[in-house]
């Protein structure tokens, strides 16, 4: 499915968009992180937690627990929010 | 991640407004590492320390915490980093900054059992080359309080249980309500040039402590600091170091800037003496760094800063000096030529002062307002090196090989 990789991750995927695989939130990350190389952490803590101001939406619609599932043809997005200075 | 910076970033800087010849990179010099809120930037000196180059912003946007050489190669770079939003990490370069690859495994806590609730590195904070004999080890402390360690040059990190996972010290490390502001840190990790196994390291909100076995175990060090008027002393938790050095010309000499003074410890005494009561009264021993001579362990430089009443943490009067001790902290003097005279309300922060080896020895610190200062002559004058940079969070300095 595709995910959609926000300004700050692309120096590990090069790309806006990319292809994943998982039936799971939790699962797509794992494959994504297969894919780019310490992406998921960057996302996701050590306790499989998403981290502060990261919000991931799934066909557009704001998700907060990773075991969300997902399904063929879902769209993922990763965005990270509008704060700091 | 592999990050190219580009060659039209490289800038070149003069003191006097003469044009720098382009010089080969690590071609040999101090070397200054600027570690800032917004990236990182690196400043090679010429031998005389008079014409400096600027190299950067390296991780523009980047929060970067600490930036270090190895002084076992003269040209590994770590970099302690966090974007804003994303999670932390460690950057490593082997050429000097022209490429970098992020730590395959950075710094972060044991996954724990379901239903438990576990710790979360925000940040590394701090970082320090291991010993001499341990080539491509390094130690690293984060915030909240953590004690990491990596032996393949900074690719990846172990959490040191010893310390992590010691009940005691959980108590100790106490959890957010309990740290600074930005998150408690874990600190001046120092490795006794004499003994890899011979540790230290500092905690805000935690004390200071000591490991004889490589970490596996360690100790309070805190008798004879004081701790916030009405805390209890004898509560490890109210402690609070803000910098720890070793002397390398005598290791069993540290100094410490407290946030209750300055102190000094003579091992094997496991008391330290408030050797900062020497300094002016209307000027105080509160700061934040504290830099040795790495020759003489009777010198040392402190950074005042205003601890009065809701703690600034500006220069006090807003008359920005350095101070120096060459008698262990018997006698202290001012060092301020060159510096502003009133209305410079400067932060230095504890990572960021530092001393060169050369002779005499060079003297730098970068201010949170974004200027970067040295002294050639130990502090007897002070020249501006550069501006208009972001905060910076740490200086250290090196020679580049």
């Amino acid at each position: 499915m595709k995910v959609i990789i926000p300004g700050p991750l692309r120096s590990y995927t090069r790309e806006r968009e990319v292809e994943a695989a998982g039936d799971t939130l939790a699962a797509l990350l794992a494959d994504l992180d297969r894919r780019y190389p310490g992406l998921r952490f960057r996302v996701i803590d050590e306790q499989d937690g998403m981290r502060p101001h990261m919000r991931f939406f799934v066909n557009g619609a704001q998700v907060f627990d990773a075991s969300h599932a997902l399904r063929p043809g879902d769209e993922v997005q990763i965005v990270q929010a509008l704060s700091g200075g | 991640m592999v990050q190219t910076r580009k060659s039209a970033q490289r800038t070149a800087t003069s003191r006097n407004g003469k044009n720098l010849r382009n010089r080969s990179r690590g071609g040999g010099g101090v070397l200054m590492l600027v570690a800032t809120r917004k990236g990182a930037w690196l400043y090679l000196g010429d031998p005389a320390r008079k014409l400096w180059r600027a190299d950067g912003p390296h991780f523009l946007g980047h929060i970067v915490n600490h930036l270090v050489l190895d002084p076992r190669d003269g040209r590994t770079l770590l970099a302690a980093a966090k974007t804003g939003h994303l999670g932390p990490t460690v950057f490593r370069s082997t050429d000097f900054g022209r490429n970098w690859k992020e730590a395959k495994r950075p710094p972060a806590f044991p996954k724990t059992r379901e239903g438990e609730k576990g710790r979360v590195v925000d940040h590394t904070f701090w970082l320090t080359p291991g010993h001499a004999s341990e080539t491509g080890t390094w130690y690293a402390g984060t915030s909240p309080h953590g004690l990491f360690r990596s032996e393949d040059g900074g690719a990846s990190w172990e959490p040191l249980a010893g310390l992590n996972d010691n009940p005691q010290y959980r108590d100790w490390m106490g959890g957010p309500q309990d740290g600074t502001p930005d998150g408690p840190k874990l600190h001046s990790i120092i490795v006794d040039p004499r003994n890899p196994a011979h540790l230290y390291l500092g905690m805000s909100s935690g004390g200071v402590h000591e490991s004889t076995d490589g970490g596996r175990n360690w100790a309070p060090l805190v008798d004879g600091l004081e701790v916030v008027e009405g805390l209890d002393a004898a509560n490890i938790a109210f402690h609070d170091p803000h910098c720890v050095q070793l002397c390398p010309s005598n290791p069993d000499r540290l100094f410490q800037q407290n946030h209750c003074g300055i102190y000094r410890i003579d091992r094997p005494s496991r008391t330290w003496v408030r050797v900062g009561r020497k300094m002016p009264k209307q000027v105080g021993d509160i700061g934040f760094p504290v830099t040795v001579h790495p020759r003489d362990a009777d010198t040392a430089w402190v950074f005042p800063m205003d601890g009065t009443r809701v703690w600034p943490r500006t220069s006090p009067g807003g008359a920005p000096c350095a101070y120096v001790t060459r008698d262990g902290g018997k006698t202290w003097q001012r060092l301020d030529s060159g510096l502003p005279k009133n209305q410079a309300w400067w932060t230095v922060k504890r990572q960021a002062m530092a001393a060169d080896a050369r002779d005499p020895v060079g003297l730098y610190f970068g201010t949170t307002s974004g200027e970067l200062w040295m002294s050639g002559n130990e502090g007897k004058r002070w020249d501006a090196i550069a501006q208009h940079l972001p905060e910076i969070y740490a200086v250290e300095t090196g020679e580049a090989h």
